[in-house]
């Protein structure tokens, strides 16, 4: 039985006191009705004795205490689901917002979806192509990844994501990704961008939208991330198919739970933010991943804004602790017009190990990749030392190594948003650039990977001196046996003892 | 079954009336759906519940059953292998029963009810018995010998017992006690927030070998002794974890995933019964029992899942075993606390905790401890307690932090910026610290080289010198220092990447034993001495830094443990000719020979490398 107040008797902010209610339940889905017969939705947050706490979803204008009706549905918010979803968009509650019918949902499913046991988990390791050399390469996305993207104001991130949502795919399967998108107080324009870019790349059919905008009611955008959630298990687990959930932006949503947190007065933890934001927040991001025996996955980026580019904010350091790696955008890399600005030393994938490697992308992958973080590392230091002591106290392979990392950013980082790189264009990309690096520096690379593909990659750029020397070196040694100090072992001497 | 009535639901809290009667940490039942709740306060006949499941669709009105016992966890054969949730609810077996996503109101055992054991007694008609006493044995795995105990509340004398298969409910063994007839089941049930008693606590005195060398060797953990391991997300804290819960030298390994990423436990469940323990080579599975309560499962069962897990270690340490309990992550813990404690409306501590938190912190921790078991025979179980503490932007003002820095005896301070560098594990060899150190250096010396601690000592000054140095050159650059502080940064970076460093992924490098350890060390140290006694004799400090025999004192830890004390004594003799022929000034005739036949060396090396590596990749 479907019962209804109208003994409204305080409202704050978001929230509202119902109070001589009986049988209300905790979570309990609400329809508020104004004077002027508007109808919103809410959910029960709290029951005391007869007295219900109700969180109004579209935000408390136009409630009054005298003249609302409260109706207790006597469920828990749930949405219908159907494969007719793909292709539409929906308001952050899961109503269509396109002007298109309404969907004849094959089941309702509860939001707030059921956690997975860890047992049902597979290990993600399928190696995801984004065509995007800075994460193919460096931090590898893997199938049933979450991996956000660390951002801040003003920065390309959603070109990011876009990017990745077009491009994604795993190899030797030709199966292309849904796309499960979730804007939470984005705006327009923002949301625009994704809905413009997925028309033009004719991938609008495979994308669900749901849109909470920036002038949309905040205190819905706590239920968005969940909506999706709800229909991205549905299509990954039900349907079979391979879903990425794009969260764009996190801030917001953690923003949004502030308010609802503060306006029930409870106890603030960090910054504001309610104690419960870490399992808040890894209620949302847990729900993608792998099942054993399922075909389908769910992969999570979800993006978010650093305030003040700060990575020890609450929002980005408890997501960091829930995900697996994060891709952190960096300001100057943007400044220098790198594009993606992906800040790869401080970027990282967790799972990457496992998707990387023979029969996944490449044998030589791994050592390829740490032989190009320690070498763009030592270039950037050479970097900072030339910018205090100027470039001329650089030590001849310091010069080289400040040389690789510009190259690196310049063209391995830095790549067209249209350009989609395969895996063997990447890699094949990472050993040209190493090439400048003399082979006695590839100390983090196998022999025979070295032979394969370092040796392979082209003829070596003739400005190493030191090379030239060595091998004079070498040929000294074999016809006067004396004499072995030569100039350039003092040069490398030099080399080494400004690196430690 | 007595039953009060739900006047209030807020989250995981629900307060009941009617409820005159229970007792405070009683376990209740929760509306139709049967929820599982544990009472956390009491005022007239009001009962403050945390549940343990999900709550929604729960509301006023609805019944709430009592049952009298407090939150126990069931002990006895079949522990082992096992995947509990937060309060002791096999997932696997739940999986079986509902499907991949776990759903509320689900009663099963947390012990197989139908699997029978072969029990084999150890006392005969007649004897009498007491608390703690071993009545019998039962092979639990092909590692673990699972004693079966007289619970700490019984005695009498043994009327009855017999061998043969049992199920863990089955009577294997009769008691005449003081009050009549007491029947003994292989499972007996233990309270999770009570401590199990034990005769004698002993000092933590024998190190734990986890086969991690800055650990081992720097800041080493007793067995019975507590560490922690704080850290920013990045830092390496699971991995330290996982490494510990895979070489440390325990009998018995309970890992607790509390709050934490619900892949990282499949990592562990597809990967432990896959890896081989280095002393047994069996899986390393048969030793260990995983508590995993995601962090997206109900938060008030995060709170119990450290008891739980606990709770198990101890029965373990009470058969006389070795038990490391490993807590990943405590903070996740500590922020369940203040949830629960929140919606209590109670007053906050710091950061909103409770203000009962370091109190709760370290009764947790001081449940750790080597002791003298109850019963006979004569026994002494070690429990060691390894947390996780996830400081919110790796600061370590946060409350969890200094709460467990209070009471544990380790901590390996985990730091972000040696992760940037891909300096693994990431322990700060200046901040952290470890005040076994003393206790167990007799027994260390004793166990590896009479020199072990003195070394360790030495190595660890040279690292301190090096930080020093480190500030000069910051500001003046290294051409300044004088070729022996040079020479200590030498020795110091040497130390630390050819010692230190270790890959946790390189399936030799993954794990050191004690004896390797100090054979690395030692030879860095040769090395480093010998080098401060030829700059002193006259030698280029150039000609030092750069021999070649110092590639293969990085690829040492390459080594596999069965040649690696031979291997490391050639290199140190090596290292001694060649020194003793700088000092006499004959490298310069002589040195072209040695070069090349240490390059022929190399070569070899690497070739065995390789192919070792070919090898690697085919399995």
């Amino acid at each position: 039985m479907i019962k209804e107040y109208s003994s409204i008797t305080s409202v704050s902010g978001p929230l509202l006191l119902v109070e001589g209610v009986d049988g209300a339940k905790y979570e309990e889905l609400v329809e508020i009705y104004t004077g002027t017969g508007e109808k919103k939705r809410g959910r029960v947050l709290e029951v005391d004795k007869d007295r219900a706490l109700v969180q109004i979803f579209e935000g408390s204008t136009g409630i009054d205490v005298q003249n609302c009706q409260v109706r207790f549905l006597g469920r828990t918010l749930h949405i219908g689901v159907s494969a007719d979803m793909l292709g539409r968009v929906f308001d952050g509650l899961g109503r269509p917002q396109d002007g298109g019918p309404s969907i004849i949902p094959e089941t309702m499913l509860d939001i707030n979806g059921a956690p997975i046991n860890p047992t049902a988990r597979d290990y993600p390791n399928e190696f995801i192509q984004t065509g995007i050399s800075s994460i193919d390469g460096i931090n590898t996305l893997v199938r049933g990844q979450k991996l956000p993207i660390f951002s801040g104001s003003g920065l390309p991130h959603n070109r990011v994501a876009a990017q990745i949502a077009r491009q994604a795919k795993v190899l030797g399967k030709e199966e292309a990704f849904a796309v499960v998108f979730g804007a939470m107080g984005i705006t327009f324009e923002e949301a625009n961008f994704f809905i413009q870019d997925f028309t033009e790349s004719g991938a609008l059919e495979r994308v669900v939208l749901f849109l909470n905008l920036a002038d949309d009611p905040a205190i819905e955008r706590v239920s968005t991330p969940r909506v999706a959630f709800t229909v991205a298990e549905y299509l990954a687990f039900q349907k079979g198919l391979h879903i990425l959930v794009v969260l764009s932006d996190m801030t917001n949503y953690a923003e949004a739970l502030r308010e609802i947190s503060a306006a029930r007065k409870e106890i603030p933890g960090r910054r504001g933010y309610p104690g419960y934001l870490y399992t808040d927040l890894a209620s949302v991001y847990e729900r993608s991943g792998r099942i054993k025996e399922k075909k389908g996955s769910i992969t999570l980026i979800p993006i978010l804004t650093m305030p003040e580019d700060d990575k020890t904010h609450p929002i980005p350091d408890l997501t960091g602790y829930i995900t697996e790696g994060q891709i952190i955008l960096s300001r100057s890399l943007y400044r220098k017009k790198v594009a993606p600005p992906v800040d790869v030393q401080q970027s990282l994938s967790r799972l990457k190990d496992k998707g990387i490697g023979k029969g996944k992308t490449r044998e030589d992958h791994a050592d390829l990749f740490n032989q190009l973080i320690a070498c763009y590392a030592r270039g950037k230091e050479a970097a900072e030392l030339s910018v205090i002591l100027g470039e001329a106290a650089l030590s001849d392979l310091d010069k080289i190594y400040l040389k690789f990392s510009e190259d690196f950013e310049a063209r391995y980082i830095s790549q067209g948003e249209s350009e989609d790189r395969t895996i063997d264009e990447t890699l094949d990309l990472g050993w040209e650039l190493l090439k400048q690096v003399p082979r006695a520096e590839m100390k983090r690379v196998r022999e025979e990977y070295l032979k394969k593909y370092y040796d392979r990659a082209g003829k070596a750029v003739e400005t190493l001196h030191e090379k030239k020397e060595e091998e004079a070196r070498k040929e000294k040694k074999k016809t006067t046996q004396k004499n072995k100090k030569t100039p350039t072992k003092k040069q490398e001497k030099t080399g080494k003892e400004t690196k430690s | 079954m007595r039953k009060g009535e739900i006047v209030k639901v807020s989250g995981p809290l629900v307060i009941a009336k009617g409820m005159t009667g229970s007792k405070m940490y009683d376990v209740v039942r929760v509306s139709e759906e049967r929820l599982v709740g544990e009472i956390i306060g009491l005022s007239g006949d009001l009962a403050s519940i945390q549940v343990y499941e999900d709550t929604s669709g729960i509301g006023p009105g609805e019944p709430v059953y009592m049952t009298d016992q407090p939150l126990y966890v069931e002990l006895g054969p079949g522990l082992i292998e096992s995947i509990f949730d937060g309060i002791q609810r096999p997932l696997d077996i739940i999986r079986d029963q509902t499907g991949d996503n776990i759903k509320r109101g689900i009663e099963v055992p947390a012990l197989e009810r139908d699997k029978k054991w072969q029990f084999k007694p150890l006392v005969k008609k007649g004897d009498a018995v007491g608390p703690g006493d071993v009545i019998g044995e039962v092979k639990e795995t092909i590692l673990i010998t699972h004693k079966v105990m007289i619970p700490p509340n019984v005695k009498g004398k043994v009327k009855n017992i017999a061998g043969g298969e049992f199920l863990v409910t089955d009577v294997v063994c009769e008691l005449e006690g003081e009050n009549g007839k007491v029947e003994l089941t292989m499972l007996q049930r233990w309270p999770v927030r009570i401590p199990r008693p034990y005769r004698e606590r002993l000092a933590p005195t024998v190190p734990l070998a986890t086969g991690q060398r800055v650990i081992d060797t720097f800041f080493p953990i007793a067995k019975g002794g507590t560490a922690c391991c704080p850290g920013p997300f990045g830092s390496g804290k699971t991995v330290i974890q996982h490494q510990l819960a895979k070489w440390a030298d325990a009998e018995i390994i309970v890992y607790i995933g509390c709050g934490e990423r619900g892949n990282e436990m499949t990592d562990v469940l597809l990967e432990f019964p896959e890896l081989k323990d280095p002393r047994s080579g069996e899986p390393l599975m048969k030793r260990t029992v995983l508590i995993a309560n995601t962090s997206n499962m109900p938060v008030a069962a995060r709170e119990a899942s450290v008891y739980t897990g606990i709770t198990i270690a101890e029965y373990f340490r009470d058969m006389g075993f070795s038990v490391a309990v490993m807590a990943d992550s405590t903070s996740r813990w500590a922020e369940a606390m203040r949830e629960i404690s929140g919606r209590l409306e109670e007053m906050p501590g710091e950061e909103g905790y409770p203000a009962y938190l370091g109190a709760k912190v370290s009764a947790f921790y001081e449940r750790a401890g080597r002791v003298k078991t109850l019963g006979k025979p004569d026994r002494q179980g070690a429990l060691s307690v390894i947390g996780a503490v996830s400081p919110p932007g790796g600061d370590l003002s946060d409350p969890v932090v200094q709460a467990t820095l209070r009471v544990v005896k380790v901590f390996w301070s985990l730091e972000d910026r040696l992760a940037y560098q891909r300096h693994f594990p990431a322990i700060s060899w200046l901040n952290s610290y470890s005040l076994y150190l003393d206790d167990v250096s007799a027994d260390l010396n004793k166990l590896v080289a009479k020199d072990f601690t003195d070394l360790s000592k030495e190595a660890m000054r040279l690292l301190e010198q090096e930080a020093e140095l480190q500030e000069i050159v910051r500001l003046i650059g290294v051409d300044a220092l004088s070729p022996e502080d040079r020479l200590i940064l030498e020795g110091a970076r040497s130390v630390r990447e050819d010692f230190l460093h270790q890959n946790a992924f390189h399936e030799i490098d993954t794990y050191a034993s004690l004896r390797k350890q100090y054979n690395m060390l030692a030879l860095c140290m040769f090395y480093y001495n010998k080098a401060k006694e030829a700059l002193a004799k006259g030698v280029a400090f150039s000609d030092i830094v750069n021999m070649g025999i110092r590639d293969q004192i990085a690829r040492m830890k390459y080594l596999a443990e069965s040649e690696s004390e031979k291997k490391i004594g050639v290199l140190k003799e090596r290292v001694e000719k060649i020194f003793e022929k700088l000092i006499a000034g004959e490298i310069k005739r002589e040195g072209e020979d040695e070069e090349t036949e240490a390059e022929e060396a190399d070569e070899k090396v690497e070739e065995k490398m390789a192919e070792k590596e070919k090898k690697e990749e085919e399995t």
